[in-house]
């Protein structure tokens, strides 16, 4: 496999501002990239760094096989950009500036642009000025897609669209995966890059912390186990890798290291299993780890199933914005 | 309609029982709303009202100087009694007792009301539906804040900006001590701005409701004050005036302020104000928050194949401007082109500005008037060009030059076309404007000449417009948030090139404007020298600006 993008030992401050650390990236060709951190993280000037709009302080880049600063325009016109905060002209349309864009790119595809529309519920003839946020981002996507891109630079996407048109984007970036098009997808949203990403890069700082594939990151992080068992468990805690334990009444709750799994369901059939739940880490329990020292002490020290709800609490909030936007 | 007043407080989804039972809570919230507006407009409105008060008093002032003696005032009476001097003015009367007063009613009044207007138009809609398509409205209208809260508060603060203006202008007006000018006529022509203004105000509470955009709610706005003004216009320079009966600006001159101090056409003002608020009041109330009463025009869902060059779709966003550009600079031209025959009358009494015709040259008055109207015409153009060359600069920070500059479009090629626009729009414009004045020249001399002649004059100025492009090119290039300095250009041009003709700045003063180096045609010699070298210095200039961005990071959100 050739790398689509490397990058290395990226630097690049504004002012006093250090918004990239030191970065390194690949990403492999054919292949979804996750791109994943907090706002402010560095996603954004990475991705502009990698179109050539803002040039390194120091490191190197490379993007197919090219220098994105020295030949901006040729590499553009293999690759596509959606930006996360779209503006539209004012006075041209929807349908006008989809055209325009791919044009520019040199040419789009009739019958896929008309695919596209259809399926995002696009109205290409309103007039820029009178797109909502979601209606800007459908059009960029629509434009970056339509066109014969082999690569899609993807900053946070979504950001604004509803979960129903969410999932018309994981639909089309699936496809696009299949037609062995490379995508480096930057998000906050965990659950989207969970569903469409091979492998991941966590960003934090303007610098990658955390890099490979989800099987190997969720090797890293533990599994939580809830259990009914006929007798009270006991002995868990003595369990190599066993970590928050709770227990009361013939429930027990607890969270476990990757590998070791194995001995402490072991342990737990002794007593009679009635019942058994394990929740999978969430790319969310990834990125809390990572970010645990920006979190409140209390949360930090809280127990799983405090973070768990934590957690399910994000998620939730972060599908209602999504609703309500 | 089933509502009865008994049950309006209680029932939540009655949009027209407002106006009987609701008519306090549809109000609620204004006071603090117009506090809001007054704290976010404190800096905007005062700056308004000073310089309309400003520019009134030093007006005011000028013609007790220039027309000081009754010789001259007579000789202002000949020329401004022609059509084209009351077209540009105001009705005929005002001649009848031509004092300083009389000249500010007529020449004064007419101009400062349409600015009034403006005003008062763009605070009505930058309080209400700019807001509303911003959402901002939305949230505010979520709090203890009526249905009718927003454009009540914005109609507040119009009427209060223009009282606080006519009120500084009567006392204003009255303490200048000029001949003519008298405390009575003094509060009068104050009351007569706040009319105005008032009317527009009220035009512009109708308007904000038709369309869902704040720019289509202030062009609706502004094309009713432009009608006012050409109807007056129209009125003016015929015999009947009829047409101008029909004009709030007409009203205002018919006051016939410091000649016979009339009140009663104010009470015109009034009662259209009356039911121009009263309309805008109901019909906000058939609409929803955030529409408009007519649907949003739709376009065309696929791009023309002009749109997809970089060119063409640098001229698709710069159109509109060009076209309006173009368009004022012709009638400009035309309206000075119109009063060219009577150049040598109308200038021959002013000593000041005959010194100034003197050193300029030339064969007759008319050409050495050409002259310094091209001034006047080139500076006009230099906005243009300012404008349209910090496109760029607006596009890049409004963060639409982003998504284009990720394509294969290169960033030379993204800049290049807006500056290519910039470049011959601007020389467009110019010729528009030459065409305008040589038309209108030719007609009022009756010489044909003034067509190649005055066209040429006006295309001389090019080559600067060129430099103008290429500072602002550099700054776009090299200091991007200082961009707006090249604004100096055409305000340095004006006050070098109008105001130094009069007041003699020094000659090094003159050649640091690039305009300063053109020919004054018609009334000098041709020279190609200093336009081929503004020209070199121009294409060095762009150059210049294009390298500078080629190395610079894009600014974005």
């Amino acid at each position: 496999m050739t790398k689509a993008i490397s990058v290395s030992a990226l630097h690049k401050s504004f002012g006093r501002t250090r918004a990239l650390d030191g970065l390194d990236l690949a990403v492999e060709s054919g292949e979804v990239h996750g791109f994943l951190g907090p706002n402010g993280a560095g996603k954004s000037t990475t991705i502009r760094v990698l179109l050539g709009l803002l040039r390194a302080d120091s490191g190197a880049a490379q993007v197919l096989g090219m220098d994105p600063w020295a030949q901006a325009v040729d590499l553009h016109r293999r690759l596509a950009y959606v930006p996360g905060d779209v503006e539209l002209w004012p006075n041209l349309t929807g349908g006008e500036a989809i055209d325009l864009l791919a044009r520019l790119r040199g040419g789009l595809d009739v019958r896929r642009r008309a695919e596209l529309v259809e399926r995002f519920g696009l109205d290409p003839t309103k007039k820029g000025r009178a797109y909502s946020k979601g209606n800007r981002q459908k059009v960029a996507i629509v434009a970056a897609l339509a066109s014969d891109a082999e690569l899609l630079l993807l900053d946070e996407p979504t950001a604004g669209l509803d979960p129903l048109m969410e999932v018309v984007f994981q639909d089309v970036i699936t496809e696009a995966k299949a037609a062995g098009k490379t995508v480096l997808l930057s998000s906050h949203i965990l659950a989207q890059v969970e569903k469409l990403a091979d492998r991941v890069s966590i960003i934090r700082l303007g610098r990658i912390v955390q890099s490979g594939t989800l099987g190997e990151l969720r090797h890293l992080t533990r599994t939580t186990i809830e259990a009914e068992t006929e007798r009270p468990a006991t002995g868990l805690e003595a369990l190599p890798g066993v970590h928050d334990l709770r227990a009361d009444d013939g429930r027990v709750r607890f969270a476990v290291d990757g590998g070791e799994v194995d001995g402490a369901v072991r342990k737990l059939t002794e007593f009679g299993i009635r019942s058994l739940v394990s929740h999978p880490p969430t790319l969310e329990e990834l990125m809390l780890r990572h970010y645990d020292d920006a979190l409140p002490a209390a949360d930090r020290h809280g127990t799983d199933g405090t973070n768990g709800a934590q957690v399910a609490g994000s998620q939730g909030a972060q599908g209602d914005r999504g609703a309500v936007r | 309609m089933t509502s009865t007043p008994t049950t309006t407080a209680a029932e939540p989804r009655m949009r027209d029982a407002t106006a009987a039972g609701g008519a306090g809570a549809a109000l609620a919230g204004t006071g603090t709303l117009v506090r809001f507006a007054l704290r976010r407009d404190r800096v905007r409105l005062p700056v308004w009202i000073l310089a309309l008060l400003l520019s009134t008093l030093s007006t005011a002032n000028s013609y007790q100087q220039l027309y000081g003696a009754p010789e001259d005032r007579a000789s202002a009476v000949e020329t401004m009694g022609s059509p084209a001097g009351l077209a540009m003015s105001g009705p005929r009367h005002y001649l009848d007792a031509y004092t300083s007063g009389a000249m500010l009613g007529h020449q004064m009044l007419g101009f400062t009301a349409v600015l009034v207007g403006l005003m008062s138009v763009l605070t009505v809609t930058r309080h209400t539906r700019a807001e509303e398509e911003t959402g901002r409205a939305e949230l505010l209208r979520s709090a203890v804040v009526g249905r009718h809260a927003h454009l009540a508060a914005a109609l507040s603060v119009a009427v209060l900006a223009n009282l606080v203006l006519a009120l500084l202008l009567a006392l204003g007006l009255a303490g200048l001590g000029v001949e003519g000018i008298d405390a009575g006529g003094s509060l009068l022509y104050g009351a007569g701005h706040a009319a105005a203004g008032l009317v527009f105000a009220a035009v512009a509470t109708i308007t904000v409701q038709l369309t869902a955009h704040a720019r289509g709610a202030t062009g609706t706005a502004l094309a009713v004050i432009g009608a006012a003004y050409v109807l007056r216009a129209a009125g003016d320079s015929g015999e009947s005036g009829a047409l101008s009966w029909l004009s709030p600006i007409g009203w205002v001159q018919r006051t016939y302020v410091y000649v016979d101090d009339d009140w009663w056409p104010l009470l015109l003002c009034a009662a259209l104000t009356v039911v121009c608020a009263a309309t805008g009041f109901v019909l906000s109330t058939r609409r929803d928050v955030g529409a408009g009463l007519r649907p949003e025009k739709l376009g065309s869902p696929v791009a023309s194949g002009a749109l997809g060059t970089p060119l063409g779709f640098a001229l698709r966003l710069h159109r509109g401007v060009l076209l309006g550009f173009g368009a004022g600079l012709f009638l400009m031209g035309a309206m000075y082109g119109s009063i060219l025959g009577q150049a040598e009358d109308m200038l021959k009494d002013i000593d000041q500005l005959q010194e100034a015709l003197d050193r300029i040259g030339g064969t007759g008055m008319a050409e050495a008037f050409a002259s310094m109207v091209m001034v006047v015409i080139a500076v006009v153009a230099a906005v243009y060009v300012v404008m349209a060359a910090l496109r760029t600069r607006a596009e890049e920070t409004a963060g639409r030059a982003e998504p284009l500059l990720a394509t294969g479009l290169s960033r030379e090629r993204w800049a290049g076309s807006h500056l290519a626009v910039a470049l011959g729009g601007g020389t467009l414009v110019l010729l528009m404007a030459g065409l305008g004045f040589g038309i209108a020249g030719a007609a009022s001399t009756g010489d044909g000449v003034m067509v190649p002649e005055l066209t040429g004059a006006a295309l001389a100025h090019a080559p600067a417009l060129w430099v103008t492009v290429g500072v602002a090119a550099v700054l776009f290039g090299w200091f991007p948030r200082a961009s707006a300095a090249a604004w100096i250009v055409p305000v340095y041009a004006f006050v070098v090139g109008y105001l130094g003709q009069i007041l003699q700045f020094p000659g090094w003063m003159n050649n640091l404007s690039p305009f300063g180096h053109v020919p004054r045609l018609p009334a000098a010699d041709m020279s190609w020298t200093p336009l081929l070298v503004l020209t070199l210095v121009a294409a060095g200039l762009v150059w210049l600006g294009l390298a500078g961005f080629r190395r610079r990071d894009l600014e974005t959100k």
